[in-house]
This record gives C-alpha cells, structure tokens and sequence, in this order.
C-alpha cells in the first residue's frame, strides 16, 4: 500500500510542477507585458505559442503513448482552424458575446477534427510504423488542398456549396462569401488571447496527463508496448488506438480553433498546414522527449521563441537553430548524457547530501 | 465433466500440416503437460487455444461453452490466460502497472471518470492497486513495484507476466516454457511457484516445457507431440516411461 502511496503522490507531482511551469511562465510574461517591457512582436507571438504547445502535447498523446508515427497532425488542426472559422463567421452576428461565441467554436473544432480523427483512424490504424506515417501524411496534404478549392456561400436561400469557383455558387445579390477557395475565411471574429490561449493549454495538459495516468492510459501504453500482450490480457486493441488517435486529432483541433481566431484572414497554405507544420510538431515532440509531456512544451516554447530571438544575428539565425536542435538532440538521447544526467540529478544530489548528513548524525 | 476440452483440431500453413487432430481433455485444477520436440507444434497449439489462429477444424469448449474461433479478447474473457515462449511484458510501464493492465477488465471506468477525475476513479484504482499488490506479495515482487518491468531481472520477469495473467482472473492458465533460460534453482523454485499458485488460486494449468525434471516433477498428466501429431497422452509416469516417447523424443 505505501508504495502505491508514493507512486500516486510521484505522478501528482510531476504533473503539477508540469501545470506548474505553464501557470509560472504565464505570470512571467503577464508581468512583462503590463510593465511594458514586451515588444510588440513577442506579443504577437503569445498565442501561436500556445498553439504549438497543444499541438506537440496532443501529438505526444499519439506518436508517444500510442506508439504511431502520425505525420498528418497539420491537418487535424486544418479541419479544427476551418470548422470553427466558419462557424464564428456564421454565427457573429447571432452570437454577439464573444467568449459564448468562442467557447461554442472550440467545442465545434474539437468535434469535426476528432470525427476526422476516428473517420481517418479506423482504416489507417490497421497500417503500422512508416505506411502509418505515410498515410497520414497524405490525409494532411489532401484537406489543405481540398480547402484551398473549397467554396461555400451564403444567401437568403441557404448555403451555397462548390468546388469550382466562386461564381458557379449561383448566389443572390444578397449573398455573402464564406469560404472563397484559396484565399480562405477573411473577417474571422478575433477572439483568441494569451489568456485563452494558456487556459487552453492547461486544459489539453490536464486530459493528456490524467489520461495516460487512469486504466485507459494504461490500456493504451499496454499497447504500445506490446500488442499481442495486451490481447492476450483482453484490451481492445482497436477501441484503445481509436481513441488515443481521435482525442489527439480533437486536441490538435482546439489549437486550430486557437489559431483561426488570432488572425483576421485564414488561409490553407503550406506553410500553415503543410507537411512543413506536421514535421516541425514531431520535431518539437521528439526533442522533448517521446512521451514526456513536459518536454514537448518545453521544446515547443524554446524552439518557437528561439528563431524571433536570434532575428538580430540575421544570416546565423538557422545556424544556430541547427545547433540547437543537435545539442538538445545529444542531451535528450545519448546514453553518456543520460548516464550524465541521472549522475548528477537534482534529486539524486540532494538524497546523498540527505544520506550524508544522516551518516554524520 | 472436463474444463477445457478440444476435439479434432487441426490447422495448416500452406501445405504444412502444423497441429493434424489434436485432442485433449483437461480436468479443473489439474497440471497438465504439453511436451515434444521443437517445431512439434506445442505453442500453435496454445495459439489456437487462444484464437490467435483459427483452426481449420474442429471444436475446442471451455467449462462447457464452445470458444472456437473466437477472438483473443473473448476468449481471455472466457477465462484463459497465457504467458509467451519469449516474455512479452509491457516495458515502460511499471510492475504495478503490467498488473494493473491485467485487471483492466475487472476494475472498469468510463474515460469520462478518469478525465474528470470522479469518484469512482479514485475507489477503483483503490480497488486494482490492493488487488494488484496482493498479487504481487504472492510472487514475491511487491518490493520492486514502481520498477519498470524492462529492469527485473529475468525470473521476475517470468514471474511477473504469471502474474499479469492471473490479474485477468481466468479459470485456466496457459504457460509457454516458462522454465526456458532459467538455471536449476530459478526453476526450482518455479516448480514451487507453480504448484502453489495452483493451490492458492484453486487454478488448472496447462504448460508447455522443455526440462524434464519440471515437466516429470509437477505434472500430473501429459501430451506429447510430435510433427504435430499425438504420440502419447496419459499419466506422466506412463507417458514417459512409454517406448514411441523414449524414441522420438527423450533420445533412445
């Protein structure tokens, strides 16, 4: 029993100092921002910073607990950004408050890029490793493309939907263009803030972090570590894939959400929600660390932040962002920094001063 | 009547005829052992037994109700439990856990409930933690709970996938060589291991194995195969002692 004790007190612990850093940094730059000590640029980059974080911890909860290598996390953000553009689009005038307004977005973006999630999911979860990989990949690059010839109009008869152009929507001079193919959602309500932005975070951290630490957590990780195992011990393999891929896919969709509503226009691009998107979150999620949530925060604020700091020294910019990305790659991964690291650990340093101090006693 | 019964099984791989009319017939609580020489088809017998692989015929009921060709989780659900030729535990997670993870079925919650963290969270991770611990205590490996299983050392590992399997509650245990790498006082002490789980958990068991001395010294009644093929079933003593056995199997 007193074990067990320990272990529940150990987790706790590692997830409040988790909740604990986001709270701390928010203050931190909450502080800066009302002495005016923040430039404008850093300001802009508040909430696209948050953005990053849920997307490399909801893609931790796959490519880390699941075990799958997805590369189509941009795309489940595209669906998310998109649903719910359109929907506050729809609705602004209905909805005039805009907090009721963006929490209904939310909720709308985490649907439609969760159905995506386990629509996309039951046939791909049956690939495995790099087919997996592959396939997602392309899911990814389809609804960016799919979105960029997407039009959709509104008039007093209703909706208007076409793939062609603008014009075959055949609308009323009274019509309004909601989605114009590839110039995208212009005039989405801006409701997004830093504010929003950490609670949203600290939302995402506490469903991953109390998932991985229930029975369903387990059932997954199970998985992940070995599929025939956790069969033989009556886990449903599918209903458990399914649902750690479709929470991840619903996640990266409420940073979408995040996102479409810090700009004014929304625009597919590949820059956005290429392939680019999908590769830099795993890059955050695999320097952090695969399956450490705390890591891929952590890296997706260092390497967010890192290319806007390194703005003055022009030309060595992604020199040094290279460099970096190395360095932390040894200091996560190499077993001599491991060896290093587990050495001369905080908590092993104090245990022996403890240790020493009773031995003096 | 018998607990687990199988009749006629026969399954091929291509043109192989990998197990060709097997039958067997176990008692409850019986120790029962299945032996023969290597790429006999011992564990794709434990594979049809549980629905790994279907067979191409026959029936196989357990406590009366027919199993075959049911999937790995019905049946583990039915009440078999295994554990592999080649340890299969879950590494990265903690002993406790691997634990946890067999009693999955038993101590259910909604997503919802352990998200939200509701009560109902709290009482049955209660629930699964004492009920884990207490099978660990019986194997011996309550003091490295929190290890990751991937650092036992290997007979706790052994120990530790029995124990995962009895997390999962079954009327029938399946044991893949659990002897295999072990020196003579690990087995030994399985030997003990096993008999008292069987008196403890009141469990029947099957077990696939290679030394003779577990095979001769624990079990009560015997299968050996051979091509895939019955050569002898019976008593131990009999079956051993039986001359097709000495041959084919035992070296003349």
């Amino acid at each position: 029993m007193n074990s067990k004790k320990m272990q529940l007190n150990k987790n706790l612990t590692n997830n409040l100092i988790t909740y604990g850093l986001v709270i701390a940094a928010f203050f931190v730059v909450q502080g800066m921002i009302w002495t005016g000590k923040s430039s404008s640029l850093m300001q802009g980059l508040l909430v696209p910073l948050c953005v990053y974080v849920i997307l490399a911890v909801s893609l931790n909860l796959t490519v880390g607990i699941l075990g799958e290598l997805s590369l189509g996390h941009a795309g489940f953000m595209c669906v998310g950004a998109f649903a719910s553009a359109f929907f506050s689009k729809c609705v602004q005038e209905a909805i005039p408050n805009s907090g009721l307004r963006f929490f209904l977005a939310i909720l709308i973006g985490a649907a439609a890029a969760g159905l995506f999630g386990i629509l996309i999911g039951i046939p791909v979860l049956r690939l495995k490793g790099d087919y997996l990989a592959i396939v997602t990949l392309a899911f990814g690059e389809i609804i960016k493309n799919i979105i960029n010839v997407l039009y959709i109009g509104k008039d007093g008869n209703g909706f208007h939907f076409s793939m062609k152009d603008a014009l075959s929507l055949h609308m009323e001079s009274d019509g309004v263009l909601i989605i114009n193919g590839a110039q995208g959602i212009t005039g989405t309500p801006k409701d997004s803030s830093f504010i929003i932005g950490v609670a949203l975070v600290l939302i995402t951290l506490w469903i991953v972090l109390n998932i991985i630490h229930s029975r369903d957590g387990r059932a997954i990780m199970s998985i992940r570590d070995n599929r025939i195992a956790a069969e033989s011990i009556g886990i449903n393999i599918t209903k458990y894939k399914l649902m750690a891929f479709s929470v991840s896919a619903a996640l990266a969709g409420v940073a979408g959400v995040l996102y479409a509503h810090n700009l004014s226009t929304l625009t597919a691009l590949p820059k956005n929600f290429g392939y680019n998107m999908s590769i830099m979150i795993l890059v955050f999620v695999v320097l952090g660390g695969i399956g450490n949530i705390r890591g891929s925060v952590i890296s997706a604020v260092i390497l967010t932040l890192l290319p806007e700091l390194l703005r003055g020294l022009n030309s060595y910019r992604m020199l040094i962002y290279a460099i970096v990305l190395i360095v932390m790659m040894l200091f996560n991964w190499s077993p001599k920094c491991i060896e290093f690291r587990e050495r001369y650990s905080l908590k092993r340093l104090l245990k022996n001063r403890n240790h020493n101090k009773k031995e003096a006693e | 009547m018998a607990l687990l019964e199988a009749k006629n099984l026969t399954i091929s791989f291509g043109g192989l005829r990998a197990v060709d009319d097997f039958q067997i017939s176990i008692e409850k609580g019986r120790l029962y052992g299945l032996i023969g020489p290597n790429g006999a088809g011992k564990t794709t017998v434990f594979n049809l037994l549980t629905g790994v692989y279907k067979p191409n015929e026959g029936i196989i009921t357990l406590d009366g109700k027919d199993i075959t060709g049911k999937k790995t989780i019905e049946i583990n659900k039915a009440g078999i439990a295994r554990t592999f030729q080649n340890i299969r535990l879950f590494k990265e997670l903690s002993v406790i856990d691997n634990v946890k993870a067999g009693l999955h079925n038993h101590h259910p919650y909604s997503v919802i409930a352990g998200i939200l963290r509701l009560p109902k969270y709290f009482r049955e991770e209660k629930k699964m933690t004492e009920e884990a611990m207490e099978l660990l205590k019986v194997f011996d490996l309550d003091g490295e709970a929190e290890y990751l299983a991937a650092n036992l050392p290997y007979g706790k590992q052994r120990k530790l996938e029995i124990a995962r399997a009895l997390a999962t509650r079954p009327k029938i245990l399946l044991l893949d060589e659990p002897a295999a790498g072990m020196n003579p006082n690990e087995t030994q002490e399985l030997m003990d291991t096993i008999r008292f789980v069987r008196k403890q958990f009141d469990m029947t068991i099957l077990l696939i194995e290679h030394d003779m001395k577990l095979v001769s010294g624990i079990c009560e009644e015997l299968t050996v195969l051979n091509f895939g093929r019955i050569l002898a079933q019976g008593k131990t003593s009999e079956v051993l002692n039986d001359p097709e056995v000495i041959k084919a199997y035992l070296g003349e």
